[in-house]
């Protein structure tokens, strides 16, 4: 049947079956470089105005700071801040090397990222797709979000000492319940349609999470990963200030007792750095992963 | 008239009601006592007024849904759980968003258990008879809502189904499209005739489309009249079929069995609202 099935389908679609050919219009040359010419004046008006902002922020820190306004010895300066940051990578900290110290913190907001992100989605798909479930655990998540969680980390930190293992335990806290509560909506917004869709198909239970779940949750779960990553970096630098023997947010509460706001300002420079390049490496995660998403209005590529 | 596919099945629907609970806990009959039969390799379209229960008895018929009493039987089967061989065109658009035109009419064949290889060899063959070959690496929202309707087509066609279930495919379109997605749907019909139920609005579309036509009343829903269609097959251009006298004629009576539910159904959305 199959064979006689591929037979020609009638020729009296072609009136409107849209061919992906460029057109005569789409290829003027004339308006391409227009296009183009406007994008590129754009991009350097974007530039200019990124550049112009932090140059009357510092630039204006450094003049009220230096002409006496504002007292450098509790606020900080702009010079003060790139000194500090040079000895701290120079001269390191008084607990090691600034690079020790970094990697300490980074490995510990990063292995409590993965522990909460991986906790998150494992109960947030469960419970978004268990009623049941949901329903007795429910109460209970609530009032563990209601907590203050930074608190824990006093407890942690008594509880389990001064190593790495309470920053990743109170990093991973604050980052579950971001990604729990994205899977568990991603899940309860599934389109039924789809999920009748494969079902009549055929789906077992298990292709129905597979083919519909889990790609439908993704994209609430990968948009909340920008948000627990940050989480993550506050998780363990607060649990290093609770106590511990290395860090950044050990090297911070030090400056801070001996008012040293440069170095304060130093540690979170760098902090901010970290998270950038992690906000990169998840924006690459996410157009891997939703490249199929529609870019909203403004980001479609028209003239 | 062409045979029916060797597979095609007989729907049998017996005393079929379906009773919904309100959010409120109360009872809300959404059918009562629906009984017909669709012949193997038939046509066939229910008209009826909106929230008559059109909708409701297809899920039946699919087993997405349960009936409250009554039975549906399927190639002399009754119907437990999902209904073998069935494809489902839904009233909302359902293709996935983050699959391809490809990825979206390979669906069926996948899950059906082809090897990927297969499934996408066929769902290529599929796209070209629809008319979008050279299409198959965008993403749905990057189609027209005529070119999503075809992919919707081929993704429901491509496993071959012993049923049809087609729930207002094209009521969405534009006329010149609807026009021309009709006449494909009956060439592509033709080609394997399974049984088709086919809810439309569209009194044109089911007496141009259909070999009977059912009119259902108003909620809760029941059949009630049920007119052969006896124009010839095949029935080509659905446009130029349109202009025949025993097309207006047929037309012309179901409209009049339609017109009285259509204002009860009206009457009775506005005694609620009022
Ligand atoms: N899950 C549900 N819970 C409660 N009531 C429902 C449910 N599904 C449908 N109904 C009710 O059953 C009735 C029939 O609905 P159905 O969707 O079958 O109508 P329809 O004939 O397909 O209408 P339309 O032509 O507008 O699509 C409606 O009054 C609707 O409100
Ligand atoms: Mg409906």
């Amino acid at each position: 049947m199959r064979t006689t099935l591929t037979t020609e389908q009638p020729v009296r679609t072609t009136d409107i079956t849209p061919t992906p050919a460029v057109t005569a219009a789409d290829a003027d040359p004339g308006l391409q470089s227009a296009a183009r010419r406007a994008r590129r004046r754009r991009t350097a008006l974007v530039w200019l105005g990124r550049i112009v902002v932090p140059v009357v922020i510092i630039g204006g820190w450094q003049w009220f700071t230096a002409a006496g306004v504002v007292d450098k010895f509790f606020f900080g300066q702009p010079s003060g801040v790139w000194h500090s940051l040079v000895q701290l990578f120079t001269k390191g900290t008084a607990f090691g090397s600034i690079w020790l110290n970094l990697e300490i913190t980074i490995r510990e907001a990063v292995y409590g990222f993965l522990l909460g992100t991986g906790a998150g989605i494992v109960f947030g798909l469960a419970l978004g797709q268990n009623r049941f479930l949901a329903d007795v655990l429910g109460p209970y998540i609530k009032v563990a979000n209601s907590i203050p969680r930074i608190i824990l980390g006093s407890i942690f930190v008594v509880a389990f000492g001064l190593g790495t293992f309470p920053k990743v335990l109170l990093a991973a806290v604050l980052v579950f319940f971001i990604v729990f509560f994205n899977a568990f909506q991603g899940v309860r917004e599934v389109d039924q349609n789809l999920v009748a869709n494969v079902r009549v198909l055929g789906a077992s239970p298990f292709q129905v999470a597979r083919h519909v779940t889990v790609p439908s949750a993704l994209t609430w779960i990968i948009a909340s990963l920008h948000t627990a990553f940050g989480f993550a970096i506050i998780g363990a630098l607060v649990a290093e200030v609770l106590g511990a023997q290395h860090g950044i947010g050990l090297v911070i509460v030090q400056a801070q007792g001996q008012f040293d706001m440069d170095t304060v300002f130093a540690c979170m420079l760098i902090m901010a750095v970290v998270t950038l390049v992690a906000e990169y490496l998840l924006t690459l995660l996410e157009r891997r992963v939703l490249g199929w998403r529609p870019p909203s209005r403004s980001e479609v590529a028209a003239i | 008239m062409a045979q029916p596919a060797p597979g095609a099945a007989r729907i049998e629907i017996i005393g079929l009601t379906k009773r919904f609970l309100t959010p409120k806990g109360r009872p809300f009959t959404a059918i009562q006592d629906v009984s017909f039969t669709v012949e193997p390799g038939q046509f066939c379209a229910i008209v009826g007024p909106t929230g008559c229960g059109k909708s409701t008895t297809l899920g039946q018929v699919s087993g997405l849904d349960r009936p409250s009493a009554g039975r549906v039987l399927v190639g002399g089967q009754e119907v437990r759980g999902i209904t073998k061989g069935v494809s489902f065109m839904f009233q909302a658009d359902a293709l996935f968003p983050w699959k391809t035109v490809l990825g979206n009419v390979m669906i069926g064949p996948v899950l059906a258990g082809r090897a990927k290889k297969q499934a996408a060899r066929l769902a290529r063959d599929w796209l070209r008879r629809v008319g979008l070959a050279g299409f198959e690496d965008r993403y749905p929202h990057q189609l027209s809502g005529g070119m999503r309707k075809r992919v919707a087509m081929a993704a429901a066609l491509i496993n071959e189904p012993k049923i049809l279930l087609m729930d207002e495919p094209f009521g969405a379109l534009d006329v010149q499209t609807k026009a021309i997605m009709q006449t494909e749907l009956l060439g592509l019909w033709e080609q394997t005739r399974p049984s088709v139920l086919f809810i439309t609005h569209d009194l044109d579309e089911a007496v141009a489309l259909a070999d009977r036509v059912l009119i259902m009343t108003s909620g809760p829903g029941s059949i009630k009249q049920s007119f052969e269609i006896d124009l010839p097959r095949p029935r080509g251009e659905v446009q130029a079929i349109r202009h025949e006298p025993r097309f207006l004629e047929l037309q012309h009576q179901i409209w009049s069995s339609l017109k009285d539910e259509v204002e009860r159904a009206y009457a009775q959305t506005a005694g609620v609202a009022a």
